[in-house]
C-alpha cells in the first residue's frame, strides 16, 4: 500500500536514526530517506491510488502539497549533510529523527480525508519541529521553542474545537456515521447547519492560521525563525507551513460546498490584509536579517490567505504561490545560514559586506530577495501578479490598491536591510580569518543553487501537467464537483 | 445523568480551585483529580450501554490524564525549589472572579448554540466551555512554565468535553490519537520546562524575554 509506504518510511528510519550511534554516518540517512519520499510520491502522480475507505486519499490538492513538501526535503537534507558535519559540537540523532517524524506527519496531513486524522497529523508537526527550533541549546532558543509550543498548542487547540464544530454541523441529519470524513461532509453539501459551518470556519481559520504564523498570532514566528538554524527556517516557512495552510483550505472547501463561500471568503481578505499589514510595520527598520526573513513569510501567509479570498483564479494562484514561496523561502534561509555562519551574527551591526566575505551567498541572497519581492523573471512574480488580476477581476479594487501598497512598503523596508548585508564595508574583528573558509562547502552552495534554479524554471515556464491539477485543485477548493 | 452531572460540577469546581491556588503542587493535584473525572464521564454518559472501545478510552483518559501527565509534571520540577507561584500576572481573588464570571457566560453561550435540545440542555457543553476558558485565563494569566502548562491542559480537557456530547461521531482510533498526541506534547513541553529550570535556575518565564524587535 502506498499510502503506509509515504508514511511509514520516514517513520522508520527516524527510528533507524535514534538506533545509529555514531554522529558521523548518521545524515547520510537524511537525502537517502527523502530521495525514496519523493520517488513514491512521483509514483502517486503516474498512477493515483484508489482512496482508503474515507481515510486517506491522494486528491490534486493532496498531490500538490505532498510533492512540494517532499522537494523541499529532498534539497534541504543536501543541505543537511555539511551543516551537520560542520556542527559537530551538537549531537545530530534527535535533529535527523525528528527531520523524518515532521516528514511523516506532513505526509499524513496531506493524504488524510478525515479531519480528525488531519488534526492528529498537524499536532505531530508542531511536536516534532519544537527540537529542532532547539537544536542550538541556548536561552534564546530556549525561549523560542517555549514560545512556539505554548503558542502552537492553543491554536491546535482552537482547531481541534473547530473539527468538533464540524462534525456538530452534522447533528440535524438522520445519519449516524463517520462525520467528520471529508467526503462524507462534502455530501452532504448545504444540507448541513450553516451556523455550525460558520463558527468551525472561524475556529479553523484561527487555529490553524496560528500555525501557519497568519497576524494577529504570528508572535512565535521571528522568534523561531531567528533562533533556528537556517536550514530548520527552510523546512519550516517552506514545507511546514503548507500543512495548516492544506487544512484550512479544507474547511474552506465544506464550507463551499454547503454555500458559505462567500462568508469564507470574506474572512480571508480580513485575516491576509492584516497579517500583510502587520509584516509591512515588523518589516521596516528590521537589523536582524533571519527575523527580517520570518515577517516576509507572515507576509506571504498574507498574501496566500487574500489569494485564497478571490474566487477561482486567485486560488489557484494562492495553490501556485504555495510553491513559489516555499522554493524561495528555502532559497533565502539557506544563504541567510550561510551569510550568518560567515559573520558570526545574523544583525546590521555584525553582518556587513557579506558580498566581500562570502560572495556566493551573498549573490544567491540577494536575488532571492529580489524573487521574493515579486521582480520577473523569478516565479513569485507570477503568483503575485495573478491575485493581483484576481483582485481586479473580481471588482476588488480597494484590496488590489493596498495588496500593491503594502507590498511596496514591505520592499523598501526589506531592500533596507537586505542591502546593508550584502553590501558595505565587513567589520574588521575576530572573524577576519573566516573568508576563505565561509564558502568551502559545496553542498551548502548547491541546495540554495538547486532552488534557485526552480524559480526561474517555474518563472519562465509552468509545467502542463502543474497547471492542470492547479486548476483542478481550485475548482474542487471551490466547491466544483471536478 | 446525575452522576454524570456530579462529575461535571467537580471538573469544573476543581479549574475554579486552580484558578486560585498559589501552590504548583496543588494544581498538579487539582488536574490530576480532573482528569480521573473526565474518564469516568464516557462510562456514565454511556447510560449501561458498555462497549469495549468506551471502556478503551475511559481508562485511557484515567491513566494518561490522571496518573501519566501528572507525573510527567512532577518529574520536570524536580530540580526547581521555588514551588510557589508567587507573583501572577492577574491576581488569584481576580482570577477567582473571573473564573466565576466565565461559568456564568457559558450558560448563557451554550444556550445560544443551535442544536438538539438535548445536548443544549445538559450540562456538558457550559462545564466544557467555561473549563475551556478558565484553562486560557491560567496560561495567560501565570508565569511559572508549569503552570502554563496546567492551564494549556484544562483547556484542552474542556474541548474534550465538548467532543464527548458528540462523542458518537467520532471514531474511537481518532480519540486515542488524540489523546495521545496530547501526551507526547505534555512530554515535550515537561523536557522543555526542565531544560529552562536548569538554564536559568527557575522556571519563572520572565526569563523568557530577551527576544524582541528593537
Amino acid at each position: 500500500m502506498i499510502y503506509f509506504f509515504i508514511i511509514g518510511i520516514p517513520c522508520l528510519l527516524g527510528l533507524i536514526a535514534l538506533m545509529i550511534s555514531q554522529d558521523h554516518w548518521r545524515p547520510w540517512l537524511l537525502p537517502f530517506g527523502c530521495a525514496l519520499n519523493l520517488s513514491a510520491v512521483i509514483s502517486c502522480w503516474k498512477t493515483p491510488p484508489a482512496f482508503l475507505n474515507g481515510w486517506l486519499g491522494l486528491d490534486e490538492l493532496s498531490l500538490i502539497v505532498i510533492t512540494l513538501v517532499a522537494v523541499i526535503f529532498l534539497i534541504s537534507s543536501i543541505y543537511c549533510l555539511e551543516y551537520l558535519r560542520l556542527r559537530r559540537d551538537r549531537h545530530n540523532r534527535l535533529f535527523t529523527a525528528c527531520l523524518f517524524f515532521t516528514l511523516a506527519a506532513l505526509n499524513l496531513v496531506s493524504m488524510s480525508r478525515h479531519m480528525g486524522l488531519l488534526w492528529i497529523g498537524m499536532e505531530m508537526t508542531t511536536l516534532a519541529t519544537a527540537p529542532l527550533i532547539y537544536f542550538n541549546r541556548n536561552e534564546k532558543s530556549l525561549e523560542a521553542t517555549w514560545k512556539y509550543l505554548m503558542m502552537s498548542s492553543l491554536g491546535i487547540g482552537f482547531a481541534l474545537l473547530g473539527t468538533f464544530f464540524l462534525s456538530a454541523s452534522t447533528l440535524s441529519l438522520p445519519f449516524k456515521g463517520n462525520a467528520l470524513s471529508l467526503d462524507t461532509l462534502l455530501a452532504q453539501g448545504p444540507a448541513l447547519s450553516a451556523q455550525w459551518l460558520k463558527g468551525a470556519f472561524i475556529l479553523l481559520l484561527v487555529g490553524y492560521g496560528t500555525k501557519m504564523g497568519l497576524s494577529p498570532l504570528h508572535f512565535w514566528k521571528p522568534d523561531a525563525y531567528g533562533e533556528s538554524p537556517g536550514v530548520v527556517g527552510a523546512i519550516l516557512s517552506g514545507a511546514v507551513i503548507s500543512a495548516p495552510f492544506l487544512g484550512i483550505l479544507r474547511a474552506f472547501q465544506i464550507c463551499s460546498c454547503a454555500g458559505l463561500g462567500d462568508f469564507c471568503r470574506e474572512l480571508w481578505l480580513l485575516m491576509g490584509l492584516l497579517s500583510m499589514g502587520t509584516a509591512a510595520v515588523f518589516i521596516i527598520r528590521q537589523r536582524d536579517f533571519k527575523r527580517m526573513l520570518a515577517y516576509s513569510s507572515v507576509e506571504h501567509m498574507g498574501i496566500l490567505a487574500l489569494g485564497a479570498g478571490l474566487g477561482p483564479l486567485g486560488l489557484w494562484a494562492a495553490l501556485l504561490h504555495l510553491i513559489n514561496n516555499g522554493l524561495t523561502k528555502g532559497l533565502l534561509f539557506l544563504s541567510a545560514g550561510n551569510i550568518h555562519r560567515a559573520f558570526g551574527g545574523k544583525t546590521m551591526e555584525h553582518a556587513k559586506g557579506a558580498l566581500k566575505r562570502a560572495p556566493i551567498s551573498a549573490a544567491l541572497f540577494l536575488l532571492g530577495f529580489f524573487a521574493i519581492a515579486g521582480i520577473p523573471p523569478f516565479s513569485p512574480f507570477i503568483s503575485e501578479f495573478s491575485i493581483l488580476r484576481a483582485a481586479l477581476g473580481s471588482n476588488h479594487l480597494l484590496i488590489a490598491l493596498s495588496f500593491i501598497g503594502l507590498l511596496s512598503l514591505i520592499f523598501i523596508g526589506m531592500a533596507n536591510t537586505v542591502l546593508a548585508v550584502v553590501y558595505g564595508v565587513p567589520p574588521d574583528g575576530q572573524h577576519s580569518s573566516l573568508p576563505e573558509k565561509a564558502e568551502r562547502f559545496p553542498f551548502m552552495l548547491a541546495a540554495p543553487i538547486i532552488f534557485l534554479v526552480l524559480i526561474i524554471f517555474l518563472g519562465l515556464w509552468i509545467p502542463h501537467w502543474l497547471s492542470r491539477s492547479l486548476l483542478h485543485a481550485a475548482q474542487i477548493l471551490n466547491g466544483e464537483k471536478a | 445523568m446525575q452522576t454524570s452531572n456530579f462529575f461535571l460540577a467537580l471538573i469544573v469546581f476543581l479549574s475554579l480551585y486552580m484558578l486560585g491556588s498559589s501552590s504548583l503542587k496543588g494544581a498538579i493535584k487539582a488536574f490530576s483529580l480532573q482528569g480521573m473525572c473526565l474518564g469516568c464521564l464516557p462510562l456514565t454518559l454511556s447510560g449501561g450501554d458498555l462497549k469495549i472501545h468506551i471502556l478503551a478510552i475511559a481508562s485511557g483518559i484515567f491513566i494518561l490524564k490522571g496518573l501519566l501527565i501528572p507525573r510527567v509534571l512532577n518529574y520536570a520540577l524536580r530540580e526547581v525549589k521555588i514551588r510557589e507561584e508567587m507573583e501572577p500576572l492577574i491576581g488569584y481573588n481576580a482570577s477567582l472572579l473571573v473564573g466565576a464570571g466565565l461559568v456564568g457566560v457559558s450558560f448563557i453561550l451554550s444556550h445560544r448554540l443551535p442544536g438538539s435540545p438535548a445536548i443544549r440542555d445538559s450540562f456538558l457543553l457550559p462545564a466544557s466551555l467555561s473549563t475551556a476558558m478558565m484553562g486560557i485565563l491560567l496560561m495567560i494569566g501565570r508565569l511559572k512554565a508549569v503552570t502554563q502548562v496546567v492551564g494549556y491542559l484544562v483547556f484542552e480537557n474542556g474541548i474534550y468535553l465538548f467532543g464527548l456530547a458528540f462523542s458518537y461521531q467520532t471514531p474511537w482510533i481518532i480519540e486515542m490519537g488524540i489523546l495521545l498526541d496530547v501526551f507526547v506534547a505534555v512530554f515535550i513541553m515537561g523536557i522543555v520546562i526542565h531544560h529552562i529550570a536548569r538554564t536559568f535556575d527557575s522556571i519563572n518565564t520572565k526569563n523568557l524575554t530577551q527576544l524582541k524587535d528593537l
